[in-house]
């Protein structure tokens, strides 16, 4: 169901044909990694996506579950710095990298996306802003100056059902203009 | 119903100014305002020293709260319903919070009173007025609180001012009596009552008088011209929250000791479950336990994941689908629909209309919709705890009060026993009007008393459940002669919306689907032979309202349909139409889109432009889409778009909505349809059912106008004319007539 492009390998990695339920129970791992800049550590199988690592045993909800398939970018999170889907990073392939969501951007407040974001008032339900958003900073991160182009070809992963795309556009030309300003 | 057939269009007071400013709900809001003291929900939790005014209005010696009427589900109500408030109050954002109204008849939804009248959103004649107050009188007493139709702003536009009027005057009055100042020198601002010497009293510091006297009930609200904050951009009050990262949505609410659950359902939707095997479940890490509910299985874990996966490995065999299994025998039963046993209703009929067919050259086409999801990017979820005094429910839902009915009648327990907390949502677009998550989360936590269950739908469980979009064929028949169209006699077969909410709401109608009509007998055109006939079908899948509902649909086959008499006429698709309005008003918002986009005829180089105007929810809208034939495929260039809404109350939310409204339509008449095979959907996530992404979206121009003698919603009716105003361009880029949605099916898009 989660991730049906690669069942078979995760269905591999469970124990299945244990006979003990109890045994089953033991196939969780203590796995360390850092968030938001703090040291957590988890109780939980080696295969677990890290959106539900976040949402579920660290109480982070700004990365949303919209699809387990890496079709919507929802879950949008930071990875040693690099824009990943949270939906598809098992928990036991990132134990001890940085992981930074939304929440834990450094100067939230000040942060020329954010900024940017509110002053173009993009978000109408909002459920998919906060991966727009972590995108849209990965993004400028790759270029500083993005055209229309360029961010169609950045931002396509991430699905908006509510149709912020126009403000969505407006809002990162106006966060690069504001970061070459800055400079 | 049915005043309608025996009428010339004639006798419509089209664009009558004999109805101004909305005096209808004026003289409602006033009235209601005054007449809820004994019916105010907000009364059973005052605090001590604490007021309420009216069901929208409560201060405490240490806050404000406003209550936002309807649900949130993108569409900006828990921010422009309290600044309605806040106006009038002189109130600034920051100075109050916001609650949603619980389940109470005192919040029933006055905005559906045009609706669900038998009469054309135009149609202002006494008649139409009368049905509409009798239909006004009949929600009063239903008590029907539920968020749809676009009515938030019909609905609360007078009702909210009063509301926020009667607040400060009665602070006034409770101020001048403590002070013994005259109320007429008293002023309000910024959450104070300001003496003449200067001196402010915070409203906070007043409740305890003002609970002490009787509210002001007369009292008006301000004319827009003394507005400081509606009618001007406005930053929501939301907008913060969203994009920090901080507001909670249904799906991030956590309560102590909550346990998380996910199920598999029978994809054959209303089904049992036969029997299953959860052994391989059972087994698997964080899995708590796996209960049998009515129509599938619920797995308890640890977390949602877990819940998830162990959901999956349940092996269920289920009882087949009411409806055919395979979808080419959904298109049969529309097919063979068109028999006088399936009527829904002969919904208008002007003149001769088979004389009618018979003059000049005859033009027949059929069109053909698909059903489709909704799928908001939050699936469906709630939390639920069960207790032996009843049930109390966290959840995003548009009807509270049905909430309470589906969840009560689940578990055998009385809707009083049901407590409801509504939720922001992350989108709806009408699926979460429907209650599937709400009656199988009742099932779960009762069977899991004492403990708060909180079930996440995945989003492959959330498209086999979703109840689609209706399915329909329109056979549209029609003639020109002599540059004119003489006749339009137009007929669809569809599954029923509406009619299909309602019995699942456990309110059956036996009228015909008045959703049916939508966009189908509301045409403002001359055209002097007109019929607009449905057929409901049955035995095919159940359906809902869908972003826009009926006319999403109808507005589709009307409008390319009328594009094709137009062409057979030989004349220009925007100067025929504005030709042919018969409604002053509604002409001007197609002269206003003409305007925008510059229209001057046929573009050529393998460009084209296409125009469809419909009313929707009484709110007149024309599109012209303009697109580019390329190599790849057909690009959509661009988008003009001219809404008359009455007022625009808040005008950046107001280009938000239209936008928004314009993708989806695009998006989904381009490339989404669900097909059943073995009872199932077979799109089961947004790869199968993708819409609109960025790379397709077009630049949109919108403009607003003012000129409807209502005030008007605007969530819906971007959708209906955009998907034939790009069929109706692609036609002119390509000489190619798409009379199916989705049009990928037919044509490639860039």
């Amino acid at each position: 169901m989660c991730r049906s492009n690669n069942s078979t390998t995760l269905a591999g990695a469970y124990s299945f044909d244990v006979t003990s339920r109890e045994d089953a129970r033991k196939d969780t791992d203590m796995i360390e990694l850092t968030v938001n800049g703090i040291k957590r550590q988890v109780d939980v199988v080696a295969e677990m996506p890290l959106l539900w690592v976040l949402r579920d045993e660290l109480g982070i909800t700004s990365p949303k579950y919209g699809c387990g398939v890496a079709q919507c970018g929802a879950c949008t999170v930071q990875i040693d710095g690099m824009a990943v889907r949270s939906c598809q990073a098992h928990i036991g392939e990132i134990a001890g990298k940085s992981v930074v969501t939304l929440e834990g951007l450094e100067k939230r407040d000040q942060h020329p996306v954010l900024q940017a974001w509110i002053e173009h008032q993009v978000p109408q339900c909002g459920y998919c802003q906060t991966g727009q958003i972590m995108q849209a900073i990965s993004l400028l991160d790759l270029i500083s100056q993005p055209t229309d182009e360029d961010i169609n070809e950045v931002m396509s992963g991430n699905l908006c059902r509510c149709g912020t795309y126009p403000r969505i556009r407006a809002a990162i030309h106006a966060a690069a203009a504001k970061k070459m300003a800055e400079k | 119903m049915g005043h309608m057939q025996n009428l010339s269009r004639r006798a419509f007071v089209f664009g009558s100014a004999a109805i101004a400013g909305g005096i209808a709900f004026g003289a409602f809001g006033t009235a209601e305002a005054a007449a809820t003291a004994g019916d105010n929900p907000l009364t059973a939790g005052l605090g001590p020293n604490s007021v309420t005014f009216n069901p929208w209005v409560e201060i405490s010696p240490e806050k404000i709260t406003l209550i936002a009427q309807h649900a949130d589900i993108g569409q900006g109500v828990g921010s422009v319903q309290p600044m309605m408030i806040a106006e009038e109050m002189d109130l600034d954002p920051g100075q109050f919070e916001v609650r949603f109204a619980s389940p109470s008849p005192a919040y029933f939804n006055t905005g559906f009173a045009d609706e669900f009248a038998p009469f054309v959103a135009a149609d202002q004649s006494p008649a139409a007025e009368e049905a509409r107050a009798k239909t006004l009188e009949w929600l009063r007493q239903s008590g029907l609180q539920m968020t749809g139709g676009s009515s938030t702003l019909p609905d609360t536009y007078e009702k909210l001012r009063v509301a926020g009027a009667v607040a400060r005057e009665t602070l006034k009055a409770a101020a001048a009596k403590r002070s013994g100042v005259a109320v007429a020198d008293l002023r309000t601002q910024s959450g104070h009552v300001i003496l003449p010497n200067g001196t402010k009293v915070a409203y906070v510091d007043l409740s305890a008088d003002a609970a002490k006297i009787s509210p002001v009930l007369d009292a008006k609200p301000r004319d827009p011209s003394k507005w400081r904050m509606l009618g001007k951009p406005m930053t929501r009050l939301d907008i913060r929250d969203k994009v920090m990262g901080e507001l909670k949505f249904g799906i991030d609410l956590k309560i102590d000791g909550m346990l998380y659950a996910a199920v598999k359902l029978n994809p054959g939707k209303g089904q049992p479950l036969k029997s299953y095997d959860a052994s391989k479940a059972r087994a698997m890490p964080g899995v708590k336990k796996v209960l049998e509910i009515k129509n599938g299985i619920a797995v308890i874990a640890t977390n949602s994941w877990y819940a998830m996966k162990a959901a999956d490995a349940v092996i269920c065999e289920w009882a087949p689908s009411a409806y055919p299994a395979e979808q080419a025998d959904h298109w049969k039963v529309l097919e063979s629909s068109f028999k006088p046993e399936f009527l829904g209703k002969e919904w208008r009929k002007i003149g001769d209309i088979e004389a009618g067919l018979k003059t000049g050259k005859l033009v027949e086409a059929e069109y053909r919709a698909p059903y489709v999801a909704h799928q908001p990017l939050e699936p469906l979820n709630g939390i639920g705890l069960v207790t032996d005094k009843g049930m109390e429910i966290w959840v995003s839902h548009q009807s509270p009060r049905f909430v309470q009915y589906v969840a009560a009648t689940a578990i055998s327990l009385k809707p009083e026993q049901i407590t409801f907390h509504n939720q922001w949502a992350g989108g709806s677009f009408g699926h979460r009007l429907e209650y599937e998550n709400v009656r199988v989360l009742a099932e779960i936590a009762n069977q899991m008393k004492g403990t708060p269950i909180k079930l996440v739908f995945s989003r492959e469980e959330d498209f086999l459940q979703d109840i689609p979009r209706q399915i329909a064929i329109a056979r549209h028949r029609g003639s020109v002669d002599q540059g004119k169209i003489v006749s339009a006699d137009l007929q669809l077969a569809s599954t029923t919306p509406l009619k299909g909410l309602l019995e699942r709401s456990g309110r059956p109608s036996k009228d015909p689907d008045g959703q049916l009509a939508a966009g189908l007998w509301n045409v403002y055109y001359d055209i002097p032979n007109f019929r607009a006939t449905s057929y409901e079908a049955q035995g095919l899948s159940p359906s809902t309202t869908w972003r826009s509902v009926g006319a999403s649909t109808s507005g589709f086959f009307t409008e390319s349909f009328i594009d094709e008499l137009i062409h057979a006429a030989g004349l220009d698709p925007m100067k025929a139409r504005i030709a042919m309005c018969i409604v002053p008003h509604y002409r001007k918002v197609l002269e206003t889109v003409a305007e925008m986009s510059d229209w001057k005829g046929p573009l050529g180089n393998g460009r084209g432009r296409g125009v469809a105007f419909v009313e929707s929810f009484g709110t007149p809208t024309a599109e012209v889409v303009e697109v580019s034939v390329t190599e790849r495929g057909i690009r959509i260039d661009k988008v003009w778009i001219a809404v008359d809404v009455g007022k625009v109350v808040d005008p950046v939310n107001f280009e938000n909505q239209v936008q928004g409204g314009v993708i989806w339509g695009l998006g989904h008449a381009i490339n989404c349809e669900l097909t059943y095979a073995k009872g199932a959907v077979q799109q089961t996530n947004y790869n199968h059912h993708e819409a609109m992404r960025i790379y397709q979206c077009p630049v949109i121009e919108v403009r607003g106008l003012e000129n409807d003698p209502k005030v008007r919603g605007v969530g819906e009716p971007p959708v209906p004319p955009a998907a034939p105003a790009l069929a109706n361009a692609i036609f002119a880029a390509t000489g190619k007539r798409i009379r199916e949605m989705p049009f990928n099916k037919f044509i490639d898009f860039v």
